[in-house]
């Protein structure tokens, strides 16, 4: 897709938020028919009709192997197929020191976390916590400092910004350079156990993470520096739930709690650079970017090192005070003036688009559709909502009104002090993070051949990420604690079923 | 890495709607039969690879141990023959696990050129005295470099494996084919005008006669490269002989897991890597670096011998580098049983793969390069790409339709008693 048609199509999503014309892309009828087939199940005795399509007609029906959360759309013709591919192929490219011959290839860093997008999202799935003594690739720190400026709180406010960025060091640790340069430092983690103890005397060790930078190469960070250990999320998905109606997802917020469920889920606000304007925040552990492309630019800058027609500064995070890495060699395209020129950016965006949802397994069993009224029952549904149907009007064909089952509102909540990370990002505070997808969960181990799961990673199992839940979700993770044996299991089969 | 299979697998997915054709009874007998020549012809492609890897390896030394002009030409000559058979084996790619995590060492492509020897600034552009410019392994004893600082004293097989493990990564960007060819060629500065890397003999020159610094170390680089790869060379093959994992592997699984194997191969690496990735990508961007060999401008022969040796791997006939034929019973066989009209259909395509890949060698040899030919600009020679392009997406559309045809379709939709259709969907 080129970049006037994505900006044609900005506009017309930019024109329908601003005229605040809900489901105004809609067609007649459509209204009842989504509130309908949106509804929460109430019948467990069965599965629902489409409850096998986690992605509508996206879902791919492939093995559920290593390779479940590579397939593109199912319903992808042949011929764009073929700019899957390329964008598969962009996405486990290599990307090289500059100068090189192989000018589409390089520009990596100067400084960096990894060297192609396919070494974090492994396999297309989420990362992973790294072996003690390894070097973490797939894990790093995002880092920030509180305002201090009229400036800095100004532009907060405005959501020109979604933090300070710690002044030497940026907004995330990049312990990775090419040759010549020393990299900012190393992430330490440390843990402890905390064991749980459920109502049937079962222990549950969790284990608790601390981080801390160390051998640091720029000089001292500020003092009052915040670290967020952010692990990279899977990539299934992400066209649908960016197809989502906003009007849709803003229906379920309910920041002051006016229906008193406990339940307080917040939309956060972020700068889209595109349209230059604050927009729903969607993508991101705490939701702060708000569609694929940015997301992808953002990822390109900070993890990589490279620059993007959105961020064309080619010295990626690197701040004023990074001078070598700011005059080190760049390699931009001498057309495009960026190192990933719009050729190769769209097509990497159009793949991310299109990686497919796994279809359900054993929706019918009857363990699953018990652990599923258990679900929702013990209303863990109030933040992973089972069900959208995704806008008529979207980038590609392939995500237009589909009834997807996400299991999340991307909405913000509290999720308590064991989570928190004390570091707020836009409208999160350092206690909230957006609710993730649920879809595909079950074929973690396949995919990753481990699983880590929460924005850190971790949580070793299911039930330690759900023993993790706290604030908005302590009453449903009690619910859980007092459990039988079998109810867990159950509880357990469903979510292995997503 | 990312096998491009994933994808590859829906699209070969895609033909459910074709009826399976009944095989006859003693089909299972042949299914054998062809994993067998499957690993056999395997078994000689990378024998090749690694016998014409060793002849590489003489010649390396000899340009080491007397530097010249014509032990430098032999040397890129042995280079360029090494790639004849090993561009073959890539049909094995993309669904053989063991070729597939190892391959990264011996072929990853772009390579880091800057870390491993000097690099021209006129694709900087940054000042001339930055010294991030000779930041490389070649020149530093010791480099920053990943999160660390390497001890690159002496260069060998250990260091340069070493360099793999920066950033947890199994590919690597410092080794393989494409590091011997940079450091045979080097980096090719013409764009789309004529002319290919010009590395001068004389960078391995000792005592005042080296240019640009430390020929000592190139050379040791040159040779550490050489070594590892033969090695890796020799390991493959090994996988692929009786008792080897990777034939292993294939005949004592499910046969039908296996021809599925070697039609997603076929399939991957014609649609998705070949035309798709290494191809497409290139005249799209118009970038004259952005193809395979790009230093020594080889690459209308690795494209060449890509599209032969699936040809070779479908008809389960190999023809050796010295000239004899490891000959079987190839899919083929099974193919036509199945629906001969599919079978002729297959091999019809493949020798339009082969023509259309020939005329573009024919082209790069008498004519242009390949990095002139995806020029912007030049339609005549971006026709001449862009018909192999079609032609490996045309003969993927038959392995598609012979994925069904012999029902190796994985199929994992799940019945659903308590649904009326589970196939049914939301619109």
């Amino acid at each position: 897709m080129t970049e006037r048609h994505y900006r044609v199509v900005a506009t017309l999503a930019a024109a329908a938020i601003l005229l605040a014309a809900p489901l105004s892309a809609l067609a007649t009828g459509d209204a009842e028919r989504i509130a309908a087939v949106t509804r929460p199940a109430t019948d467990f005795t069965r599965a629902e009709d489409y409850e096998l399509n986690p992605g509508g007609k996206t879902t791919s029906f492939a093995a559920a192997d290593a390779d479940a959360f590579s397939q593109p759309s199912a319903n992808m013709s042949f011929g764009r197929r073929a700019d899957f591919t390329v964008g598969n192929g962009i996405f486990r490219k290599l990307w090289v020191s500059a100068p090189s011959s192989t000018q589409s290839s390089d520009g990596l860093g100067p400084l960096w976390n990894a060297r192609a997008c396919q070494n974090c999202h492994l396999k297309d799935g989420r990362g992973r916590v790294p072996e003690p003594g390894e070097d973490a690739v797939s894990l790093f720190l995002r880092l920030s400092v509180p305002p201090s400026t009229d400036a800095e709180r100004e532009a907060l406010a405005t959501h020109r910004i979604g933090v300070v960025p710690e002044p030497t060091y940026g907004s995330q640790l990049q312990t990775f350079s090419i040759q010549g340069h020393l990299a900012e430092g190393r992430m330490a983690i440390a843990y402890e156990d905390l064991p749980v103890t459920l109502a049937d005397g079962t222990v549950v060790t969790l284990r608790k993470p601390t981080y801390a930078v160390t051998d640091l190469n720029y000089g001292p960070m500020r003092p009052d520096v915040m670290l967020s250990p952010r692990i990279a999320p899977p990539m299934i998905g992400v066209g649908l739930l960016e197809a989502i109606p906003e009007e849709a997802i803003l229906a379920h917020a309910d920041p002051d709690d006016a229906d008193g469920d406990g339940i307080s889920g917040r939309p956060n606000r972020v700068w889209d650079v595109a349209k230059n304007m604050p927009a729903l925040g969607r993508f991101g552990w705490k939701a702060g970017e708000p569609d694929v492309a940015q997301q992808t630019a953002h990822a390109f800058a900070g993890d990589i090192g490279l620059s993007t027609p959105l961020f064309p500064a080619s010295w990626g995070d690197c701040m004023e005070a990074q001078a070598a890495c700011r005059d080190a060699p760049d390699g931009a395209d001498p057309e495009a003036g960026v190192e990933v020129p719009p050729a190769m950016f769209d097509l990497v965006v159009f793949y991310s688009r299109n990686l497919a949802v796994p279809a359900r397994r054993r929706a019918d069993d009857p363990q699953v559709l018990a652990g599923k009224q258990l679900f929702y029952e013990s209303q863990c549904i109030a933040c992973h909502v089972p069900k959208f149907v995704t806008a008529r009007k979207t980038h590609g064909p392939e995500q237009a009104f589909q009834l997807i089952w996400p299991y999340t509102d991307l909405l913000l909540h509290d999720m308590g002090e064991g989570l928190a990370d004390g570091r707020p990002e836009g409208q999160a505070s350092g206690r909230e993070w957006r609710t993730p997808p649920l879809w595909g969960i079950g074929l973690t181990d396949v995919v990753s051949g481990q699983t880590s799961y929460l924005h850190d990673g971790r949580a070793r199992n299911l039930l330690e990420a759900i023993l993790w839940h706290g604030g908005e979700a302590e009453a449903a993770k009690r619910k859980v604690m007092i459990m039988t044996k079998d109810q867990r299991d159950a509880l357990l089969a469903f979510l292995g079923s997503l | 890495m990312v096998p491009m299979m994933t994808w590859a697998k829906s699209i070969l997915m895609s033909g459910a709607a074709l009826a399976v054709a009944a095989l006859p009874a003693h089909a299972a007998a042949d299914k054998a039969a062809i994993l067998a020549t499957y690993a056999d012809v395997a078994h000689a492609m990378y024998g090749d690879a690694l016998s014409t890897a060793k002849e590489l390896q003489a010649a390396v030394d000899a340009l080491i141990a007397s530097p010249g002009e014509e032990t430098m030409n032999a040397a890129r000559a042995a280079w360029l023959a090494a790639r004849v058979p090993y561009q073959q084996t890539e049909g094995y790619r993309f669904g053989n696990a063991v070729v597939d995590d190892w391959e990264g060492k011996v072929n990853a492509w772009p390579l880091d050129e800057g870390l491993i020897d000097y690099v021209a600034e006129s694709y900087g552009t940054s000042s001339e005295d930055n010294p991030l410019y000779t930041a490389n392994i070649v020149a530093n004893a010791q480099i920053s470099f990943g999160g660390e600082t390497v001890d690159a004293s002496t260069i060998d097989k250990e260091l340069i494996q070493s360099l793999q493990e920066a950033g947890q990564i199994e590919a690597n960007v410092a080794t393989g084919y494409h590091a011997i060819e940079f450091l045979l060629w080097g980096q090719d500065l013409h764009g789309t005008e004529a002319g290919k890397g010009e590395r001068p003999w004389t960078d391995y020159a000792t005592g005042d006669a080296c240019t640009n610094g430390n020929c000592d170390r190139r050379a040791q680089y040159l040779k550490a490269a050489t070594d590892l790869m033969v090695d890796d060379l020799a390991w493959m093959t090994a996988q692929w002989a009786e008792g080897g994992e990777a034939r292993a592997g294939l005949v004592n699984g499910d046969p039908d897991a296996g021809l599925s194997t070697i039609l997603t191969g076929l399939g991957s690496l014609s649609y998705g890597e070949l035309a798709g990735e290494r191809m497409k990508l290139g005249l799209l961007l118009h970038d004259p670096e952005e193809e395979h060999d790009c230093f020594s401008d080889n690459t209308h022969n690795s494209h060449y011998y890509d599209i032969v040796g699936m040809q070779a791997i479908y008809l389960g006939s190999y023809t050796r580098v010295d000239g004899s034929k490891v000959e079987g019973t190839g899919i083929t066989a099974l193919v036509a049983e199945a629906d001969p009209a599919l079978d002729a259909e297959m091999r019809a395509k493949l020798d339009a793969t082969v023509a259309a890949a020939a005329a573009m060698k024919q082209r790069a040899e008498s004519t242009e390069a390949y990095d002139q030919m995806i020029g912007e600009g030049n339609d005549e020679g971006n026709a001449v790409v862009q018909a192999v392009i079609d032609a490996l997406t045309d003969q993927t559309r038959t392995i598609e339709k012979q994925v069904a045809a012999l029902g190796l379709q994985p199929i994992t939709i799940e019945g659903s008693d308590s649904l009326d259709d589970p196939a049914k969907v939301f619109e």
